[in-house]
């Protein structure tokens, strides 16, 4: 442990390894000044270019001269430390030396390619590497730490990607806690009558997923139920869960769904949150037939007895012996410990009341997509049947693309997937109605497999494709044939006219988004979001389900939009990454923890407070009372550093001798620096 | 204004300000990575230093980069909220208000040191930052050194008596 004010190290043999990076590097950056310029540096025994430090024979020379040289403190300046800090690291201990000797300059990220001018960037080069030097003088060898990896794993969301991320990791022999918001599992899949481009039957192929979730003995299924707090880190995630009552016990309902014929209400009366309110519920009902626990649920605010508390409860006397209805059921917090946690929230639809010009929420035939996949649906509120909302039939129908996608006003985003459900609807709606079906469309979108046949084949089906985006849609009828309905005012740009197109029915091709509430969940995971709200991923080609919190990976739609192929196998590859922590058993912990020097800390509690994970304590209350920090709960932000009123707690890797001397090698050229 | 004017007549002189960046290594870092990747070209004044977080920015360090020369501090971290390690932007925020305050009494001019959020997919926000501090840094010209304390300031911190004459200001260097 190094003490305030020490001596620099005297017997300090560094070695300076500038990086071509092929031309990447080297066509900006002058290499080999910057090395001239190593080589004069205090304590620079070494000073190389080399065409790819990252590969073998690049690495082998800092190993080769390790021994050579015997060298004790490495810098390369090369690409960012994000990219190959610990390839360096372990080429120096393969070397023989502690991997915390090393330093690396990134002149790449942020010089070669940010940078133009040769000259200029090849002088802040050198600056960085003169900084560098200066810096890893004051490196100590450092000890890495070990955390183990509890091997169970939360899956937050049970939609399509939930279900296959837990089934996948249960199949593997791991402990799975699946939390699902809704009273059943599905998610949006579970709504959708076909999916494209095959025309598979949705419920055919995901309803045996779900029995699988809830009959597999590694899976624990907790519906109704929220993540309410997180704390610790990577293997070791401390999660609380809040399960809302449901009011009826899973435990001993046998899904005879007898209570729900015996409500006191004999009509359905309020809206079907399923169904998109298109069709009526009771107070105690199952979401949706193949229902996932297949157990009612009382919804407290329709409720008779929740509101008066003066009812028959018929259906606590339907239930008779078996008793499962459980009126007084109280919201229960589940504590797990997990090691890993894969995010699978999904997405919103886009709200179109936001675009008021298109008359959704005014004229009672503009539907959302998502409303008309319920219609289509077999199981859905009219039984499969295509009809308006005031029974007639459809002859002619308008989807209209793009709502709220590509469009600076909303979303920029381009959602992916209505494109290809626009085809499936108007496939559907043609088949079943043989209404006339117009598409308006800015561009199609059809990239994927068997994507461009189903497209052509709607083509030869004679469902109409207009390209323009749809200006309005208004029941101002012009002349007699748009009495009664619904026109749509839409430039043909590829006729170069304005045209007036009446229809039946509108069906709005709504975009995805983040969920509204994914910035709570965000922060209690401490993932990161891109700007437009979908969680980030590491990296975007070569990490696309890890994220910057380390074992948290994210699948499906809340990393991005996407389709149900790619859902799944996103969610197999974040299985897949919780499956390799998991059997690795323990993962390397940087040992960048801060520590407390004993004897100069008044115990002042400065730092006690500011630390987000409660790793300092006050001890030695008889004696001399000081700070300590557990070093296996301090995540190296270094606050309490900067805070310490005497300088007494200090930061490995990022020590106030290493910051300072790098603040001073970038401003040693600088007259009177 | 001698100085000012000096500022003036250098900056048409060519002079290229140094900037001495703290960036977080989770949110602004990772922008200058990225625009890195995206090959957004902006000015080369700042040289960055890693750090864990942005509260891990010792006002020290800022007063050490003014002391060794710096024309000017743009510490970078993720968005209020967006701490990797929950609250560390907050603890850099109060500090920074704090500091602004102290360094314009010693002369430094506001736009040389700032505090800006820029997240991990902002970096085009980080070549807009960098750009428009050189532009206002080099503006102001070199950064001359701290100015002398009035001595009524440097007596609150108890380094001398109290002169009951008010007319009578000293300076002391400090």
């Amino acid at each position: 442990m190094s003490e305030r004010g020490q001596k620099l190290p005297s017997d300090v043999r560094v070695g300076v390894y500038v990086c071509h990076c092929g031309v990447n590097i080297a066509a900006v950056v002058d290499v080999r000044q910057v090395a001239q310029l190593a080589r004069g540096l205090p304590g620079v025994v070494v000073a190389r270019d080399y065409n790819y430090m990252c590969s073998d024979p690049g690495q082998e020379l800092i190993r080769q001269d390790i021994r050579d040289y015997a060298l004790n403190r490495i810098v390369v300046a090369s690409c960012s430390p994000h990219l190959h800090e610990e390839t360096f690291r372990h080429a120096a201990a393969a070397g023989g030396l502690n991997p915390y000797l090393v330093h690396m300059v990134n002149i790449r990220e942020h010089v070669s390619w940010v940078h133009p001018d040769r000259e200029r960037a090849t002088e802040k080069a050198c600056e960085l590497v003169r900084a560098a030097v200066r810096r890893v003088v004051w490196h100590e060898p450092l000890e890495q730490a070990r955390v183990s990896i509890h091997p169970d794993v939360l899956v937050v969301g049970g939609g399509i990607a939930g279900i296959h991320a837990a089934l996948t990791l249960a199949n593997a022999g791991k402990r799975v806690y699946l939390v699902e918001r809704q009273p059943s599992i599905g998610g949006h899949m579970a709504m959708f009558d076909k999916t494209f481009p095959t025309l598979d039957c949705a419920a055919c192929i995901l309803t045996p997923k779900m029995s699988a979730v809830q009959a597999h003995p590694n899976i624990t299924l907790w519906t109704l139920a929220e993540v309410t707090r997180v704390e610790g880190y990577v293997g070791n995630y401390e999660v609380e869960i809040t399960r809302w009552p449901r009011y009826v016990r899973e435990d001993l309902c046998s899904g005879c769904l007898k209570c729900i014929e015996a409500c006191v209400y004999k009509d359905a009366r309020f809206p079907d949150e399923f169904n998109l309110g298109l069709s009526k519920r009771k107070p105690i009902y199952l979401p949706f037939p193949q229902a996932v626990p297949q157990v009612p649920v009382i919804d407290p605010a329709t409720c008779i007895q929740f509101k008066s508390g003066k009812c028959k409860k018929t259906c606590v006397e339907a239930c008779g012996e078996r008793g499962a209805i459980d009126l007084q059921a109280v919201p229960k917090v589940e504590r797990v410990r997990v090691g890993s946690v894969i995010l699978a929230t999904g997405f919103q639809t886009f709200d179109p009341r936001r675009m008021p010009e298109y008359g959704y929420g005014i004229y009672p035939n503009v539907y959302t997509s998502l409303e008309v996949e319920r219609l289509v649906n077999a199981s859905g509120p009219t039984g499969g049947e295509i009809v308006l909302r005031d029974g007639r039939r459809p002859q002619s129908v308008g989807i209209i693309h793009c709502v709220g996608s590509r469009d600076r006003r909303h979303n920029p985003w381009c959602s992916r997937v209505c494109c290809m459900y626009s085809l499936k609807l108007a496939h559907l709606i043609r088949e079943r109605t043989g209404a006339e079906v117009f598409n308006f469309y800015i561009d199609m979108r059809t990239p994927g497999k068997g994507f461009e046949e189903f497209y052509q084949r709607l083509l030869e089906e004679g469902v109409h494709f207009i390209r323009g985006r749809v200006a309005g849609v208004s029941d101002w009828a012009l002349d007699p044939s748009e009495e009664g309905k619904l026109v749509l005012r839409v430039e043909d740009t590829l006729l170069g006219i304005v045209r007036r197109i009446p229809v039946d029915m509108v069906v709005l091709a709504v975009g995805l988004e983040p969920r509204s509430d994914a910035e709570e969940l965000r922060r209690l995971f401490r993932v990161s979001c891109s700007a437009e709200g979908f969680f980030l991923e590491r990296h975007p080609k070569l990490a696309p389900v890890s994220t910057f919190a380390e074992g948290v990976f994210v699948a499906g739609c809340c990393q991005g939009p996407k389709d149900i192929p790619d859902t799944v196998a996103q969610a197999g590859a974040a299985a897949a990454e919780a499956l390799a922590l998991i059997d690795r058993g323990s993962i390397e912990q940087e040992p960048n923890t801060a520590y407390v020097l004993a004897d100069h800390c008044s115990a002042c509690r400065t730092c006690v407070s500011l630390c987000p994970y409660s790793a300092i304590s006050i001890v030695g209350g008889d004696g001399r009372p000081h700070a300590e920090i557990n070093p296996a709960l301090c995540k190296g932000c270094g606050t309490c550093v900067a805070a310490c009123p005497s300088g007494s707690i200090r930061q490995h890797l990022f020590e106030d001798e290493q910051i300072v001397a790098e603040i001073e090698g970038i401003l040693a050229g600088v007259a009177g620096g | 204004m001698k100085q000012l004017a000096d500022n003036r007549a250098e900056s048409s002189n060519g002079f290229e300000p140094k900037i001495v960046g703290f960036f977080c290594n989770w949110c602004t870092y990772l922008a200058a990575d990225l625009a890195g990747t995206s090959r957004l070209h902006y000015a080369p004044n700042v040289r960055v230093v890693r750090v864990m977080c942005s509260g891990r920015v010792d006002p020290q360090f800022v007063l050490e980069a003014f002391a060794k020369g710096a024309d000017g501090v743009l510490i970078g971290g993720c968005h209020p909220g967006d701490c990797h390690y929950q609250e560390g932007n907050y603890k850099a925020l109060r500090r920074y208000v704090l500091l602004r305050r102290l360094l314009e009494q010693l002369g430094v001019e506001p736009s040389r040191f700032r505090l800006e959020w820029i997240s991990a997919s902002e970096g085009e926000r980080l070549r807009a930052v960098i750009n428009e501090m050189v532009e206002q840094v080099r503006a102001l010209g070199p950064f001359r050194g701290f100015n002398r304390l009035p001595v009524k300031l440097a007596q609150l911190h108890g380094q001398k008596e109290c002169s009951k004459e008010p007319a009578s200001v000293e300076t002391v260097e400090l």
